[in-house]
């Protein structure tokens, strides 16, 4: 397969490794955004051949992990409401709120659809004609375009029974707050390639010049990853941070601004509430007042329950890479990914999810 | 059944109220396609011939949305899978029951493609159906059909086949490629049109069964269809079932390039995917390379490939060695694999 294959070839791989090892040269602190680097770092086993003094935490950069309680509640009573029907990307049917999932509301009867596009959903609202369809749109700057161009769709073809409720969200917002708390001590960031697709590597300049702090723009594959991990490695060793963009074949300096057009076009930045991170300002998007017609919190009069998050869980913790998966008293115990209690257990990208499914200590 | 043309009738609640109209369907279209001598006389229940062995019965249901994909259908899948359930237990299969359980409006052009395929699979694998049942439920009670079938096979007294007997040193043989089932339907369900020719690899082994435990008597330990939940589920259950370990090697793994590109775009891994003419087969260490070899020189097993080996350590555990000299633990599949939302 053309733009895998070669990156994950052993004679390729093998002096990455080597190199790697040769890499570090003091103890070195990393944080790995995105919820698909977590997983294709444990996929590809990386973990069990990390040098002696790297150390990788995993970030906030899944958006089902970071849905707050209160946001899966107000979901699911949304499920419940006649009339409503949802569809919705698949790892949010098993997400937890305070009362149940989606998986329990479809249970009892609501009408939830799984779709693989938000352009899908449009096709259901144009097959049920006596429904609301409210897709529910949750995810990065990754999603959002598509979310955009969806409700651009609809205004265009009139399709007046759809909305979206719109919780997305931006990733440098809680990447600033996290690299504020003093006790991180992350040196290095390995930066997301889809987020980054859009937005550019060059968002992430401000956090080399405010925190110093090493950064590497890289893609999925193995050879990519090593890759990724080597040049934050030596970035830190000589003390010289910067951003460096190894991702080139999908991301640019500047990023995609066609898409960034349609998300300014439909969306306006938002306060929002981060599962385990807490409200950050501006680090939402909410629909604009031109399409109000297509927001369903608009739309539906939706207040968004006061929830606590699940008792005894630390995903807020593992979220800041305070802490690992097995510390947490819950994990594998209580919460499994057959009956999750936080976020980062239900989605497949989660990190107590990677944890459980791919071990950590083969 | 009525004087409309065929392609305009449906299932009515009717068909399944025992009187007329379901004497018409059994008479016309079920002992049509599915006559065999014990089916015709239509008893209460089928009286089979005995012969010497251990009585093998397993029972399946098959929900399968789409009832039609690439490489097959419902009532292809439910033969062939029952079939297969059989013959991992070295059994040979006699014959089947059919439950259906149809939902009012069901196209009868659709039922009937069905009973035609299910009505193939048997004469092609040469296992009857002698019993069944039909059930109307209204509309909107079910997903235009739903297939049960059970099976009776008789296992001869030399074999004895168990996840148990797996042993260390044991080599893990996959007869073919990963997922092509479960990538077909996922990719149907998503609108997703893949270049190539991806189709289900639904088949019954039977044959294919019979013939390795003939040709190398007592050295085949354990036999697995990994249906639902992929190899990855199936050896996990193995190694459960044994109390050792499984070691694999990812570069051995046969995935069809199709069936990888698929699972890059949505997000899932071809260890977890369904496959419905596949086997696992746990074989002592010396006779398997000659094993491979007769495998491979069959329709049912040119792709068969070792993928791994049995080795003691922890109970229940499944690692893979990756391609970059790493490893990683194989867990069992946890709920129906989604889409991502990256």
């Amino acid at each position: 397969m053309r733009h895998v294959d070669e990156y994950r070839d052993q004679a390729l791989i093998e002096p990455l490794i080597a190199e790697l090892h040769r890499s570090v040269q003091k103890p070195v602190r990393l944080m790995e955004v995105c919820g698909t680097h977590t997983m294709a770092i444990f996929r590809s086993g990386i973990r069990s051949i990390l040098p002696a003094g790297m150390e990788i935490v995993s970030g906030p950069g899944c958006p089902v992990c970071v849905t707050s309680a209160a946001h899966m509640d107000a979901f699911i009573d949304l499920a419940d409401r006649d009339a409503v029907r949802l569809a919705i990307f698949g790892d949010l049917f098993r997400v937890p709120g305070s009362r149940g999932s989606l998986a329990h509301a479809s249970s009892r009867g609501a009408k939830i659809d799984v779709v693989y596009s938000s352009m899908d959903a449009l096709d259901i609202a144009r097959n049920h004609p006596d429904d609301l369809v409210v897709f529910l749109g949750v995810g990065f700057e990754t999603t959002t375009p598509g979310i955009a161009a969806t409700i651009l769709a609809a205004h265009r073809q009139r399709i007046d029974n759809f909305c979206v409720f719109s919780t997305h969200k931006v990733i440098p917002g809680p990447l600033d707050v996290l690299m504020q708390d003093p006790e991180l001590r992350i040196n290095g960031l390995l930066c997301p390639g889809h987020v980054s697709a859009i937005i550019g590597a060059g968002a992430y300049q401000p956090f080399v010049d405010r925190y110093r702090l090493a950064c590497v723009v890289a893609g999925f594959e193995p050879a990519d990853l090593l890759n990724g991990l080597i040049r934050l490695a030596r970035q830190i060793a000589q003390d010289r941070p910067a951003v460096d963009n190894i991702y080139t074949r999908v991301v640019s300096w500047e990023g995609n601004r066609r898409a960034r057009e349609l998300v300014d076009t439909v969306f306006e930045p938002a306060d929002m509430e981060w599962r385990g991170l807490g409200p950050i300002p501006g680090s939402g998007l909410k629909i604009k007042q031109a399409y109000h017609h297509y927001d369903a919190e608009q739309r539906l009069e939706i207040v968004i329950p006061d929830v606590p998050e699940a008792k005894g869980c630390i995903c807020g913790q593992i979220l800041k890479g305070q802490t690992t998966p097995p510390r947490c008293p819950l994990f594998g115990k209580r919460c499994t990914p057959a009956h999750p209690i936080g976020p980062c257990m239900v989605s497949s990208e989660g990190t107590c999810a990677a944890f459980f499914k791919y071990g950590a200590d083969t | 059944m009525t004087n409309e043309p065929v392609s305009d009738q449906v299932i009515l609640l009717d068909h399944g109220s025992g009187g007329l109209a379901s004497q018409q369907l059994i008479g016309e279209l079920f002992l049509k396609y599915l006559d065999n001598p014990i089916l015709r006389g239509l008893e209460d229940s089928a009286v089979v011939d005995n012969r010497p062995g251990r009585l093998a019965f397993t029972t399946d249901s098959y929900v399968v949305d789409p009832i039609f994909f690439p490489g097959g259908d419902i009532g292809k899948l439910a033969v062939h899978g029952t079939i297969n359930d059989l013959a991992m237990r070295g059994a040979e299969p006699i014959c089947l029951s059919l439950g259906l359980i149809l939902e009012e409006g069901l196209p009868l052009t659709d039922l009937e493609t069905i009973i035609s395929s299910i009505s193939e699979a048997c004469k092609q694998s040469g296992v009857p159906i002698v019993t069944g049942d039909t059930k109307v439920v209204p509309r909107g009670k079910a997903d235009k059909i739903f297939i049960n079938t059970s099976g009776v096979g008789i296992v001869p007294e030399t074999i004895s086949l168990s996840s148990r007997q797996a042993a260390v040193g044991d080599k893990v043989i996959l007869s073919g490629t990963m997922g092509d089932h479960g990538i077909t339907i996922m990719t149907r369900r998503a609108g997703i049109a893949l270049q190539g020719n991806l189709q289900s690899d639904t088949m019954p082994l039977h044959r294919l069964v019979a013939r390795l435990l003939a040709e190398f008597p007592g050295s085949v330990h354990t036999l697995r269809d990994p249906t639902r939940g992929g190899v990855a589920t199936s050896l996990n259950e193995i190694a459960a079932a044994s109390g050792l370990s499984i070691q694999l090697d990812e570069k051995s793994l046969p995935v069809r390039p199709e069936v990888r590109a698929a699972c890059e775009i949505l997000g899932l891994e071809a260890l977890y995917l369904a496959n419905e003419g596949k086997l696992l087969a746990v074989v002592a260490p010396e006779p398997a390379p000659a094993l491979l070899s007769l495998l491979k020189a069959t329709p049912e097993g040119q792709d068969a490939a070792i993928i791994g080996t049995v080795v003691a350590g922890t109970a229940g555990r499944v690692v893979i060695n990756t391609p970059i000299g790493g490893s990683r633990v194989v867990s069992p599949l946890h709920g129906e694999p989604l889409p991502r939302i990256c």
